[in-house]
């Protein structure tokens, strides 16, 4: 049970928020991150349109040996992504809840630009609190 | 409207005896968005077609005294306040411009803030009285128009130590802030100018004339806490002296 990281991914494929919680996967260079990000908007673009009967979700969770990777897509287009172990079963409760801090803390927030990278203390404080109670 | 739309509530309201202000009114023109299925349902019972449309009085038509009932979303609260502090922000030239422009519009709030509370307790109590003393002045604004703007009392009024003209309303969370975090190159920002201008246009409507700041006094337990300092006129000492 762990969770190692967040990333949120705006509408146009850029990755607005980037954290790590804990040590486990590779560290990735930041430029490497954006490349990987831009990269899983565009599998998730083609994995929405695979369904044979209408339109899809798209991807939800994608698993590795290791790791397990779960994106909520919100109906603005923004993606929220979090890296887990593969026994995290609470990914997508955690994400419902990142996605209810971000709505308050970050697009309430005067001082924050949309589709820009999130800068916000509130929204740092609240992400610490949610991963911290949901590892227990 | 200018546009033809067979939508059976549209329908009512123009074939009716409402007047052509009803339609332009923002509660009217929300039927446009509302979901076809679930009001038609009732458009076709004769008597329940007054009651469907007065489920919503307009809001120019409600009673100014139900203050208990009429709740407003926090979230619209925030949206709207931020826009303000964005629209402020491509106006201003450094901080303490932008303080002094959200403090003007506070005030615009703060004025008829007051009338309002006047009013309501002139019609509520039947022996309505005006505040001439500083202190029931000062509790009232923490106590009264703070629950009339955020919904709860201010959690503190204090009392200079240093100054005798200086007080201070204390709010530990406050509304307005709740969301906003302030970035680091303008962190002496306090976004509750606005509420400070609320209090000084209360005081200047009581003939109290003070500047009024806000400042912010974050610790540990309230991250977002904020101290409204109001500093008064020395007229106000002066008359308060001759009333003891």
């Amino acid at each position: 049970m762990a969770i190692f990281g967040l990333w949120i991914i705006n509408k146009a494929g850029g990755l607005v928020y980037q954290k790590s919680f804990a040590e486990g996967l590779a560290q990735l260079t930041s430029n490497e991150q954006l490349v990987l990000a831009g990269t899983l908007h565009g599998i998730h673009a083609i994995t929405s349109r695979l369904s044979p009967n209408g339109s899809s979700s798209g991807a939800n969770v994608i698993e590795g040996e290791t790791f397990k990777m779960t994106i909520f897509l919100t109906v603005t287009g923004t993606k929220f992504v979090l890296l887990t172990s593969l026994t995290e079963t609470i990914a997508e409760h955690i994400l419902q809840r990142i996605y209810e801090a971000y709505s308050d803390a970050v697009m309430k927030n005067p001082f924050h630009t949309p589709e820009m990278p999130v800068r916000s203390e509130g929204f740092e404080t609240r992400v610490n609190a949610i991963i911290g109670s949901g590892q227990t | 409207m200018a546009y033809t739309q067979p939508h059976p509530r549209q329908s009512i309201l123009s074939t009716s005896s409402h007047s052509s202000v009803e339609h332009l009114s923002p509660t009217a023109s929300s039927t446009r968005f509302s979901l076809p299925a679930a009001p038609s349902i009732h458009t076709t019972l004769g008597s329940s077609r007054q009651t469907a449309t007065r489920v919503v009085p307009n809001i120019y038509d409600r009673n100014l005294n139900k203050a208990r009932s009429s709740e407003v979303s926090a979230s619209a609260y925030a949206f709207l306040f931020s826009e303000i502090v964005q629209y402020t922000q491509k106006r201003v030239s450094g901080i303490n411009d932008f303080e002094r422009r959200l403090n003007t519009m506070g005030y615009r709030i703060g004025t008829r803030i007051l009338e309002l509370l006047i009013w309501r307790n002139e019609s509520s109590s039947k022996t309505p009285k005006r505040e001439i003393r500083l202190l029931p002045v000062l509790l009232m604004i923490q106590s009264q128009v703070w629950k009339a703007v955020f919904g709860k009392a201010a959690d503190g009024l204090e009392k200079s130590s240093a100054n005798v003209d200086e007080y201070m309303i204390i709010d530990n969370d406050p509304l307005l802030e709740r969301h906003i975090s302030v970035p680091r190159d303008i962190s002496q920002l306090s976004c509750s100018s606005f509420t400070a201008g609320i209090v000084e246009a209360v005081l200047d409507g009581l003939n109290f004339p003070a500047r009024v700041t806000a400042h912010n006094t974050a610790n540990a337990q309230y991250p977002n806490k904020v101290t409204i300092l109001i500093k008064l006129e020395k007229s106000v000492l002066e008359r308060e002296e001759l009333l003891k």
